[in-house]
């Protein structure tokens, strides 16, 4: 009896056999790279030098170099903070809720989506550490004996950012370790010299054995399941940072859902920012297929409708409250010295996110990469909007004051752009950045076996 | 010095006849080496239902510890936070939620080297000198040379007659 062709056959489109298959997905790591890898690290470490003079004037110099003021004391860190933590979140969604939903197209993204969870979250965890001015002194927030017999205070979501922040670097490090180790015993087999002594020691003696494959799915699976709640709680722990707080513009019950949902929306665009670059320069038009990014571009669409929802619904309540500075602080946005920021935030958000239902503007790559790139804009508008715009304007008219950001935090925020392309750049050099033994075994299950 | 026979075959179904087939001849000590998870490996080599418990276990005691840190530090340093209750409940789910998470993330991930035995400086199966193909489309079963059973002559003409190509595997 013939059997049916698999549903998702089309996820690996080409002539493959499993050692071509390989062979090709090994390529960024064996082959020496495209000449875009080499300007990408080469920007990425130059921007990176920069951050760290920034960092540097403004550990020497103190925080009087930034421009936050009263009462914007949050200013740029807690804008970029925010949005590189929201970045991060797609990677974790793409390897674990779309494992428990047993999504066969996750295969071929998730390795370098996990990878910028990492290099995402390393960015965003600097903010906050830079922002204390006394950076020798975090450990202050972790709850150890001192002589002084204080504790920190469990109560705040400030303390719960902490922990949320720490158990989501830990579990995307592992899972994504998680995931290698099989690549690395590959890698370990196919190289030579010191190559193979690094993926020696990170493999961990991976023979493939069948026992252990058992048991490394199920805790693969276990851990997937582990991290979607995470993922959401996270994101919902840094909107309550703001919520727990009585700012005008801040103080929403809505506020958990709007961040998860902005989370995922700037997450996934700037996966398709990144993947849509590397599939042209390493020709991996055979496995990240355009039904990849139309399903990457679906799920930007129906998290970024959800912002948009939230955007309108932020009017309504703010009228319907009657509550006098939640008005204000709206009017103000709408029709203030900001109003430029918002009005392109409902641009882009609501008005250009509107394209992605035709599938005309979903298949054109330009437009695809253009909007992403967009809505990494229109999300960090959306930040600078929260923070920067609903401090500006609090209670008391003789407490309003503008924000005007300096040339190092522009340098603060460009330098972890850099960095984060500079981690990845060495990332997909180092380790395949699709999980090759995961396409082999889609493969398998494509073919039939 | 011999370490026993590695037996490569083209197909997970192959792979499965010929364990069963070295099950009943009476062999113990071999592994299966396989490049993906195999479906099925568990009727033959036994699975492994100790995974789910010891998360479960591993996750009442990052509970237990997440709100024993923050009862424990409330009490030793009682603080009126906005008129809150001292031991408000619904302020400690975040902090206990994530100490839950990283509890059993952190003691899974050990747990699974221990039952794996890894880190593992060496193994016998990566002498063989096609030993790469299974970790890329090849399934391969490793014998030892210490199974009781074991004899080079009969061995190797089972395994053979299974539809394997074997190699042996020596310390050179």
């Amino acid at each position: 009896m013939a059997k049916e062709p698999h549903p998702d056959r089309d996820l690996i489109q080409g002539e493959w056999t499993e050692r071509s298959l390989v062979e090709k997905l090994l390529e960024p790591v064996e082959k020496p790279p495209p000449r875009p890898w080499k300007v990408v690290l080469a920007v990425g470490f130059a921007l990176t030098l920069a951050w760290l003079y920034a960092i540097f004037v403004t550990f020497v110099q103190g925080l009087g170099t930034w421009g936050i003021n009263q009462p914007v004391a949050w200013g740029y860190d807690i804008v970029h903070f925010v949005w590189w933590i929201g970045i991060g979140h797609a990677g974790t969604l793409i390897s674990a809720i779309l494992v428990l939903m047993r999504q066969n197209w996750r295969d071929s993204l998730n390795r370098v989506t996990e990878a910028m969870t990492l290099f995402a979250v390393l960015c965003a965890a600097t903010y906050p550490l830079i922002h204390m001015g006394r950076p020798q002194h975090f450990y202050w927030v972790m709850p150890y004996p001192t002589h002084m017999a204080l504790w920190p205070q469990y109560k705040s979501p400030l303390s719960w950012d902490v922990l949320a922040i720490m158990t989501y670097l830990t579990i995307s490090t592992l899972f994504l370790y998680l995931g290698l180790i099989p690549d690395l015993a590959l890698l370990r087999e196919r190289s030579t010299g010191w190559r193979r002594k690094l993926y020696g020691w990170l493999s961990l003696g991976w023979t493939g054995n069948a026992v252990h494959w058992q048991r490394y799915r199920a805790v693969y699976v276990l851990l997937a399941g582990l991290a979607t709640p995470v993922v959401i709680s996270v994101h919902s722990v840094v909107s309550m940072d703001f919520a727990y707080g009585l700012v005008p513009g801040w103080h929403l019950t809505v506020f958990p859902p709007f961040f998860a949902a902005g989370a995922i929306y700037s997450g996934f665009a700037m996966a398709l920012t990144l993947i849509i670059p590397l599939r042209r320069w390493y020709r991996l038009e055979g496995v990240i297929t355009d039904r990849h990014l139309d399903w990457m571009a679906k799920v930007t669409l129906a998290s970024g409708l959800g912002v948009a929802y939230i955007y309108l619904l932020e009017i309504f309540i703010a009228w319907y409250s009657g509550e006098p500075a939640e008005w204000a602080q709206q009017l103000w946005r709408m029709t203030g010295p900001y109003a430029p920021y918002y009005w392109a935030m409902m641009l882009i958000n609501v008005v250009l996110l509107q394209t992605l239902w035709f599938p005309r503007f979903r298949k054109n790559l330009t437009w695809l990469f253009l909007f992403s790139i967009l809505a990494n804009v229109g999300m960090w508008l959306e930040r600078f909007v929260i923070v920067v715009i609903s401090l500006s304007h609090d209670f008391l008219p003789g407490n309003f004051h503008l924000y005007y950001p300096t040339w190092v935090d522009w340098t603060l925020f460009l330098g972890t752009i850099g960095f984060f392309l500079f981690g990845l750049a060495l990332f997909i050099r180092i380790f395949p950045p699709i999980a090759v033994a995961e396409m082999v075994h889609l493969f398998h299950k494509l073919r039939g076996h | 010095m011999l370490y026993g026979y590695m037996a490569y075959f083209d197909t997970p179904e192959a792979l499965l006849s010929a364990l069963r087939a070295l099950k009943k001849e009476g062999y113990r000590r071999l592994e299966a080496l396989t490049p993906n998870p195999v479906e099925g490996i568990e009727e033959v080599l036994g699975g492994d239902g100790r995974i789910p418990w010891v998360a479960f276990f591993l996750g009442v005691l990052g509970a237990g510890l997440g709100l024993f840190l923050q009862v424990y530090t409330t009490l030793d340093y009682p603080h009126n936070a906005g008129g809150k209750p001292l031991l408000g409940w619904p302020a400690f789910i975040p902090v206990t939620f994530e100490l839950t998470i990283l509890t059993i993330t952190v003691g899974i991930f050990l747990y699974l080297l221990y039952i794996n035995g890894l880190p593992l400086a060496a193994h016998p199966a990566v002498r063989a000198p096609r030993y790469v193909e299974v970790l890329l489309d090849r399934y391969g079963v490793f014998l030892y040379a210490t199974d009781p059973r074991f004899d080079p002559e009969a061995t190797r003409a089972l395994l053979q007659a299974l539809g394997a190509e074997v190699e042996e595997v020596r310390r050179d």
